[in-house]
């Protein structure tokens, strides 16, 4: 997938539209929790892609992704109550909550990435650390705007008439949540592929290099630091819209190491691993559940288990991934592509005109 | 000299990684109580030779002896208390250490505390200016300094054999003269066996007994050095002068 | 009245920040010794004080929990050096090795979760917590010149195997000059380990002390302490000890300021902000000795 990727512009936008057929399919599929959990799959894939370009494009480690998922959450409930509880099936209000989250995201990436540019690698990871653990505590220390640790309710976005009185609604949250999402993963991988995407790489791969050859080092990384954070906090935008809450719970430090490890685990070098990374996330606390119904706990302990069995299995993937394999799960897919690949151009006599 | 050779090494292959080897097969004896000149110009391999032997690089084929112990065997930690020491390219002095802590750290290993202070003694007799400067970080030092220490820091472990790479390297005329008639002193009273890797021929040659010279990863020529000195031929044909 | 206040906000500020600096001392150490930040630090300081816990529970003793929260530290510092830490260090990478570290902290809070609950669990403290008051001034709590006394002792300690031991000589060596320490016969990877360990048992000592001052004992409880002792960590330049203490008595001064003229709620955002500030105006900290030529 990735290889495709890689060519023309066309064929992104045809690999898109294909997505979006395999979603409408999906959607038609899956059960409605299972489609719930496909809608949140699509939230996360905009934090973890965000994330991605950051980390694995530009080099620059943020740990605090998880907060500026929350503030596109709190945005979307505090605009949505600015405009008095409107229906939000009135389509432009979410159009416009969305859009505000993403603005606050922006806002929030281009305070950071300031910062940022000017930092090493520990004084970013621990300047974004501190976001991560400070930001969801903002909650209860401005209970009056923020809701405390309940938080802020959010209106759920019902389907359009359009679709007929009956049309699931887990379904219609599927179609929404991925309309977003996928112009947003179309939009990165052309920023990826395009002049700034090849400065971000520069920058990563060799800071004095990059500067040499008339690369803005500093505006390279805030933009980079901009976009990511855009992506993160309309991320946790949908995620709100979803589950119809924004609250701290949700938003943890936890979430935010999370992310970073499912770009990890995915593989930091391609957004293929942002989406392997999103599905991770969604996956395996449903998949620790299942475990911990194998055995037999009381119930105190089968509560411990579950909540926690996830973290653990995250942890321990993470440092076996940084052991054995750094590319992630992509790169060990990448390389098995390229094996094949490889064999099928052997047997062919004429491999064409094949550029690497 | 005919006594069995201090250090011998065979066929030995080393470099970096999975690049080609810098060492080519090279072989030749120390023998015990002598200086050994190794010669030949930038990128010859005279550093990775000082490096595989120390173990700072693991050779990738042949054999190193010391004194009937198999090298290869030993950890680079443990190299030091066969008696083999090794003042690596730039001395090596540790810059946020004082010149007491350098010195002391060049005994840490050995049993016999007693010895180790008498040894960093006998180095602040033989290096005065060290001795004025005792509390000074490395990084205060000049270059010479830098070079005393450096030396007296290996001699602190009363080693069997020296390797020294490039210890004139940036030091005037005087100071190498200086550390020729060292080395000269260390073989004729401490039977010290010395191998020298130096870029500066005339000042190696001058103390050396046998010259190498090497070429490319390979040893060219061995003979004593007084030949290599004294045979215009030789000279103009392995070092160019 | 208003100078009363000020008194008893800036020896209470003193107090924590103590604790901090020994937070953030242990930071240092790795840093120095290993040129990493150990993210980890939080979580296994928390490791070791639910170790005291139960350690306190069986026994009836708070001194013999104190001990084995020390011995779990040492002990952790080491097996996570030894296990963990290794595979980053071939990378030669910050990120790895912060990835790793992060990896630690999931797998650390989880196993607290699983074993403990994620319950707060009440930490008594050994001693009153109650301040003393000498005429109008409320000064500090026994529980305070505790913490003082203890952290005084630690760092006296460390200066002392630092500075005037065969090992704490062959330790900064190998933390200097790796390759020359190795040809001079230091076991680098085994101070790098040592180093881990004593870190970790500083660490630990850092959290006992700071646990029974904040909410309770938690998987998460030391969480906003690591980002107060990163700060003060910076502030020192991430690499000197004496400027790790100064910052960590001015991180618990500023909090100890903003919590009691500005409100107590404000202290976790009091500390982003000053974390940015310092990162903002000086990254490379405010309290650095001069770089030393590297030879």
């Amino acid at each position: 997938m990735n290889m495709l990727l890689r060519t023309s512009p066309l064929r992104r936008v045809l690999l898109t539209a294909l997505a979006a057929l395999l979603v409408l399919i999906a959607s038609q599929v899956l059960d409605p929790f299972r489609n719930f959990q496909f809608a949140t799959i699509a939230a996360y894939l905009c934090a973890t892609a965000g994330l991605t370009v950051l980390t694995g494009l530009n080099g620059q480690l943020s740990l605090g992704h998880g907060a500026l998922m929350a503030s596109g959450a709190y945005s979307v409930a505090l605009i949505q109550d600015a405009f008095g509880g409107r229906r939000l099936a009135a389509g432009w209000i979410l159009v416009v909550t969305l859009l505000g989250a993403l603005a606050v995201g922006v806002a929030a990436g281009a305070v950071i990435g300031l910062a940022a540019a000017r930092l090493q690698g520990p004084h970013l990871a621990g300047l974004t650390l501190g976001v991560a653990v400070i930001v969801p505590s903002l909650a209860t220390t401005f209970d009056a705007l923020f809701g405390g640790e309940q938080g802020l309710p959010v209106q759920a976005a019902q389907p359009p008439l359009a679709l007929g009185a009956t049309f699931p609604y887990e379904r219609w949250q599927v179609w929404l949540a991925w309309t977003i999402t996928l112009p947003t993963i179309l939009l990165l991988t052309n920023l990826v592929h395009s002049r700034l995407g090849r400065d971000m790489r520069a920058v990563r791969d060799h800071e004095v290099a990059a500067s040499l050859s008339g690369i803005d080092v500093a505006r390279t990384r805030v933009v980079t630091f901009t976009v990511s954070a855009g992506c993160a906090a309309l991320g946790g935008a949908l995620l709100a819209v979803l589950t119809q809450v924004a609250s701290p719970g949700s938003y943890p430090l936890t979430l935010s190491v999370f992310l970073l490890m499912a770009v990890v685990i995915g593989g930091l070098d391609s957004l293929t691993g942002a989406i392997w990374g999103a599905l991770l996330l969604v996956a395996l606390p449903d998949l620790a559940q299942s475990v911990t119904g194998l055995f037999s706990f009381p119930p105190g302990e089968a509560q411990r288990w579950e909540g926690n069995l996830p973290t653990a299995a995250f942890g321990l993937m993470l440092i076996t991934v940084m052991a054995v394999a750094p590319t992630g799960v992509s790169g060990l897919q990448r390389r098995v592509v390229r094996a094949a690949a490889d064999r099928w151009r052997a047997r062919r006599p004429n491999p064409g005109a094949e550029t690497p | 000299m005919s006594a069995a050779p201090l250090l011998t090494v065979r066929d030995l292959v080393a470099g970096y990684g999975n690049a080609a080897p810098v060492l080519r097969s090279v072989s030749f004896d120390v023998e015990p109580g002598s200086i050994t000149a190794v010669v030949g110009a930038n990128g010859a391999g005279k550093t990775t030779l000082m490096r595989a032997l120390s173990g700072l690089i693991r050779p990738a084929a042949g054999e190193l002896r010391f004194d009937d112990v198999d090298l290869r065997e030993v950890p680079v930690e443990r190299r030091v208390r066969h008696g083999l020491a090794h003042v690596p390219q730039g001395h090596g002095v540790v810059a946020e250490l004082t010149v007491d802590e350098n010195l002391r750290l060049g005994g840490l290993w050995r049993r016999d505390r007693a010895d180790a202070r008498r040894a960093v003694a006998e180095v602040y007799e033989m290096f005065e200016p060290l001795a004025l400067r005792r509390r000074h970080a490395g990084h205060q030092l000049s270059g010479g300094e830098r070079q005393m220490l450096a030396l007296g820091r290996a001699l602190v472990g009363r080693p069997r054999l020296l390797l020294l790479d490039e210890p004139s390297l940036g030091l005037a005329p005087k100071a190498v003269a200086q550390t020729m008639a060292l080395l000269r002193r260390l073989r004729d009273e401490s039977a010290v066996a010395v191998l020298l890797a130096e870029q500066s021929l005339r000042g190696a040659l001058s103390v050396a007994d046998r010259g190498i010279v090497m070429s490319q990863g390979q040893l060219v020529f061995t003979a004593p050095a007084k030949d290599l000195r004294d045979n215009p031929h030789l000279r103009q044909l392995y070092l160019g002068f | 009245m208003l100078l009363e206040r000020f008194v008893f906000l800036t020896l209470d500020g003193l107090a924590r920040g103590t604790a901090y600096a020994a937070f953030a001392l242990a930071l240092v150490l790795i840093w120095r010794a290993a040129r990493v930040v150990n993210f980890a630090q939080g979580a296994m300081a928390v490791a070791c004080v639910y170790v005291a816990h139960s350690v306190t529970a069986a026994t009836g003793s708070y001194w013999a929990g104190f001990g084995a929260a020390v011995a779990s530290g040492l002990v952790l510092g080491a097996a996570v050096d030894f296990c963990v830490m290794r595979l980053a260090a071939g990378t030669a990478s910050h990120l790895n090795s912060v990835i790793i570290a992060l990896g630690l902290v999931l797998i650390i809070q989880a196993v607290l979760g699983i074993a403990y609950g994620n319950e707060y669990l009440p930490t008594p403290a050994p001693f009153d917590r109650t301040a003393i008051t000498v005429g109008e001034f409320v000064l500090l709590s026994p529980f305070d010149l505790f913490v003082i006394g203890t952290v005084a002792a630690a760092v006296a300690a460390l200066a002392w195997l630092f500075g005037r031991t065969p090992v704490g000589l062959r330790m900064r060596a190998g933390a200097f000059a790796p390759e020359v320490s190795r040809l001079l016969g230091v076991n680098v990877g085994g101070m790098l380990t040592l180093g881990w360990a004593l870190a970790a048992g500083l660490g630990a000592i850092a959290g006992m002390l700071v646990v029974p001052t904040e909410l309770a004992l938690h998987p998460h409880a030391m969480d906003l302490v690591f980002v107060a002792s990163f700060t003060a960590a910076v502030i020192g330049g991430l690499d000197s000890p004496p400027g790790v203490v100064v910052g960590g008595l001015a991180v618990g001064l500023t909090l100890s300021y903003v919590s009691g003229y500005l409100g107590g709620d404000l202290s976790p955002l009091a500390t982003l902000l000053l974390l940015l500030a310092v990162l903002l105006v000086r990254p490379e900290g405010l309290i650095t000795r001069a770089k030393v030529r590297r030879v």
